[in-house]
């Protein structure tokens, strides 16, 4: 169970991005974050893993309390905190197969990572993950040399490298069409049905939303002005989450 | 409309009148200008200026790149100084072979003669003497000058006051080299010491040869500076790194106790390395001790980190297992020092059992030799930073425990006084700098003073950050590395080869620390600014994984800066080479310094082969460079 209560961030020079946001989201959900841009939703998403220090407000997961962690505890949360993101985030330099393993990197003896070496048990389930994700042929290649899509598939295998029990999915497909987009989404519903991981996703599109969540909160200008299951997003809820101005796209 | 138009004029004539005063003010600097760096054309178009630097321009047009024998070749004519009574009608000669004829044929002393020579070879060199009756003596009448291009040559010297009333000798001498590059003969010559030994002619230059040793001194000195200046600019560079220094925040009260915890674990690893030095003596007094040392303790050491350094476990351990952890690495961490110590040992050992078997490559015994050396120099340093290191981390640990277990009402309060301490601390060890500086030894000036400034300092930070208590520990070391490297890259290195030359003694060494010090400095500030220039998204990731902070430099940062570190790399030692050039003109070692001696003694034609060997040596460095960059980038 993710707790979040009266999450606060404002950032130097006073932007407020979040504004005393509480919800809760139950062990094995599938939640959608939607909101427009800059309404706070990576903002949301950063500061559950503490990439981004909240200014306020507390947030607790399976009892632990993650704002009041120290950095030992940070990794160990950390590790269990799968993250995918909208720009994929591969280290393009590196093998497809050394950034599968980065998801290994809490896990294994800080001294021998260092120096590149992984245990073979790890450097195995790097193999499954890609081969989860059907790029077990790609293992060698450059990072840089993959195609969007695929960068993405191995985004999401170095999440699922860390055993998480949560995964935090930044616009996993906002960079990328339509059909390698449902593809994606597929991949993160099959390790939130198969595997029980709790999955929480910032979406665009309100199909993928319909599709895909099992529940949804929205925000506006950093507060939270919608919590319920997508099948009750209706017209009127639409725009005031969207603006006045705002027409329904796909 | 009516104010637009007034304006508009307005406007153009302060336009035309601030151009006006540019154009003046432009004028009175170029004018101060060329006062100050006395720029005189009369004095550049006077005869003898043009006549010398036509000289040495030919000189250098001549790069002496080899050399010949020559052999003198002595054509002589009869002289009377003074006339006899009677007068002196030199003999006939046979006009059609070599022969010189002088007239008058007798003189006054230090009279002029015209001494016209017949069938020389065309432009041929010669030099005229006066020949005393003796005949044992050479006087030189005039320079060396070239004979036409039919062999023939015309030439009014003085003669030397040396009256005599016997016969004495106008002599003509040619030297002419023996030997062509296409076939080169030997020759018979004599040395300075008078010994007699046979030499290829032409052969090449004694300035060659100089010139090749020192060129390649010179690109050596710019490798080693290149090379001590990446392994320190690697690591320091992360330090002047804004992307990664901006988010170290350390609550107060840890600074505080790390900062008291330096100069501690700086005292604790000098003795601790001394305690391992004297350890090591017990191993070394037997070579086959020694080798076994250095094969079991390090794999016992590996051992040991393993255990102490185990993976990020679920449940934090317990006291008992940490403290045996912690004495764990301090046993294995004394054993790294001694084994440091022995390898250090074995490396003067084998340099020195090598170098007498090597022949002309006990060069390399003598490296291996000075190697351990400077292992063993450097040990006492390393551990003292290891064991700083070590305590500044427990000191962290004991302030989040601190910060963990005592409530803020307690925990702020207690930040004053520790805060205080350590500025206090600080300022003292500065005091103790000064005072070494400026030989004062005041004990009231440098430490009494310092040390309540300090106090005074830290207390009114920790007043200042009372409620937040946190510092911003990286922008601080952020800016101080930006500010050092700025200070040093400023001073050039061929100032600071003098300071160098003081140190380590004339020569390359000197040259190639210089160097180095304005390498680290300036690699620093490219490296960091390649580090800034990084992408944010794949550090983000890694950091998300839990991965620790070395790990996500390892995994995220560096493999997005190896391709610029070896582009910035290889375009240093381009700079270095050329560098090192002139380093010698400072004492620095390197071509430079015979390039200075060879100005100095007027020798442009030997200069001029070092300058060739420079320009190059520079132009192919910047093509290598240029193309393994394109390659790697």
């Amino acid at each position: 169970m993710l707790k979040v209560e009266h999450l606060t961030k404002v950032y130097e020079g006073g932007t407020v991005a979040l504004e005393d946001v509480s919800f809760e989201v139950p062990d094995g959900e599938f939640l959608a974050v939607i909101g427009l841009s800059g309404s706070g939703k990576s903002t949301l998403l950063r500061c559950i893993n503490r990439l981004i220090e909240p200014t306020e407000g507390r947030i607790t997961w399976n009892g632990m309390d993650v704002t009041a962690a120290s950095q030992d505890e940070m990794r160990r949360i950390r590790r269990r905190i799968g993250m995918v993101f909208q720009h994929f985030n591969l280290v393009h330099r590196s093998k497809v197969l050394t950034n599968v393993l980065q998801g290994s990197l809490g896990y294994v003896n800080p001294a021998m990572s260092i120096l590149n070496r992984f245990p073979k048990e790890q450097i195995d389930r790097a193999l499954a993950q890609l081969e989860r994700v059907g790029l077990s042929e790609q293992a060698n290649k450059r990072a840089d040399e993959l195609s969007g899509g695929q960068q993405q598939r191995v985004g999401v295998a170095r999440a699922m490298m860390q055993s998480p029990e949560m995964v935090l999915a930044d616009e996993p497909v906002a960079s990328l069409d339509p059909v390698l987009a449902h593809s994606i989404m597929q991949y993160l519903e099959l390790i939130n049905r198969e595997d029980g991981v709790t999955v929480l996703c910032s979406l665009h599109f309100l199909d993928l939303v319909h599709r895909y969540a099992d529940n949804t909160i929205a925000l506006k200008d950093g507060r939270l002005v919608f919590e319920g299951p997508p099948s009750e997003i209706n017209d009127e809820k639409f725009k005031e989450i969207y603006g006045e101005e705002a027409e329904r796209v796909g | 409309m009516a104010e637009l138009n007034t304006k508009k004029p307005r406007k153009a004539r302060r336009h035309a009148i601030v151009v006006a005063l540019a154009i003046i003010a432009g004028v009175v600097v170029y004018a101060y200008g060329f006062n100050v760096t006395s720029v005189d054309l009369s004095e550049i178009q006077s005869e003898s200026r043009l006549a010398q630097l036509t000289r040495v321009i030919r000189s250098l047009a001549q790069p002496e790149l080899i050399t010949y024998a020559r052999t003198d070749t002595n054509t002589d004519a009869p002289i009377y100084m003074p006339c006899p009574p009677g007068g002196f009608t030199a003999p006939e000669i046979d006009p059609y072979s070599r022969h010189i004829t002088v007239e008058p044929s007798c003189v006054e002393p230090g009279d002029p003669i015209t001494v016209h020579g017949y069938h020389f070879s065309p432009n041929a060199r010669v030099t005229l003497y006066m020949v005393p009756p003796s005949g044992d003596l050479n006087l030189a009448l005039g320079q060396e000058f070239l004979a036409d291009e039919k062999g023939e040559f015309t030439q009014t010297v003085d003669t030397r006051e040396r009256p005599s009333d016997q016969q004495q000798t106008i002599r003509a001498v040619t030297r002419e080299p023996i030997g062509s590059i296409l076939h080169p003969v030997q020759v018979e010559t004599t040395d300075s010491q008078g010994n007699a030994k046979i030499v290829t002619s032409p052969r090449i230059s004694d300035a060659a040869k100089l010139t090749w040793d020192k060129i390649i001194e010179t690109v050596f000195l710019a490798l080693l500076a290149t090379t001590l200046g990446v392994f320190i600019a690697v690591p320091v560079s992360f330090f002047a790194s804004r992307n990664l220094m901006k988010d170290i925040k350390i609550p107060l009260i840890k600074l505080a106790l790390q900062l008291i915890a330096v100069p501690v674990g700086f005292v604790i690893g000098i003795l601790a390395s001394r305690e391992a030095q004297r350890l090591s003596l017990h191993l070394t007094t037997n070579l086959a001790l020694l080798l076994i040392g250095i094969i079991v303790l390090p794999v016992l050491m590996v051992l040991a980190f393993r255990w102490s350094l185990p993976a990020i476990e679920d449940e934090p351990p317990s006291p008992g297992l940490r403290l045996a952890r912690a004495g764990v690495l301090i046993v294995a961490a004394i054993a790294g020092i001694v084994v440091l110590f022995l390898v250090a040992n074995l490396l003067g050992r084998f340099g020195n059992w090598l170098a007498p078997k090597l022949g002309s490559f006990g060069f390399l015994g003598g490296f291996s030799a000075t190697l351990g050396d400077l292992l063993s120099a450097v040990i006492s340093l390393l551990t003292a930073l290891m064991a700083a290191a070590v305590l500044v981390n427990l000191a962290g640990r004991i302030a989040i425990w601190l910060k963990g277990h005592v409530s803020d009402s307690i925990s702020r309060p207690l930040s004053l006084p520790l805060a205080a301490v350590s500025g206090a601390m600080v300022m003292a060890i500065l005091g103790q700098g000064v005072s070494w500086l400026y030989r004062i030894d005041d004990p009231f000036k440098i430490f009494w003073a310092p040390a309540a400034v300090g106090a005074l300092l830290g207390l009114a930070l920790a007043a200042r950050v009372y409620k937040k208590e946190t510092v911003s520990v990286g922008l601080t070391v952020y800016y101080g590395a930006r500010t050092l490297f700025n200070g040093i890259r400023s001073i050039e290195p061929l100032v600071m080869v003098i300071v160098f030359v003081v140190w380590v003694g004339l020569g390359p060494f000197a040259g190639a620390l210089a160097l180095s010090l304005h390498t680290i400095a300036a690699l620093a500030k490219l490296y960091s600014e390649q580090v800034e220039s990084i992408l944010p998204g794949p550090l983000e990731a890694v950091q998300a994984t839990g991965a620790t902070r070395v790990q996500t430099i390892v995994y995220a940062v560096i493999p997005q800066i190896v391709p610029p570190y070896i582009s910035f790399t290889l375009y240093r030692w381009d700079i270095n080479v050329r560098m090192s050039t002139i380093i010698g003109f400072a004492g620095g070692g390197g071509i430079g310094a015979i390039l200075q001696q060879n100005i100095r003694l007027l020798a442009y034609r030997s200069a001029s082969v070092n300058m060739l060997a420079i320009a190059i040596v520079v132009a192919s460095m910047d093509y290598l460079s240029s193309r393994v960059r394109e390659r790697i980038v």
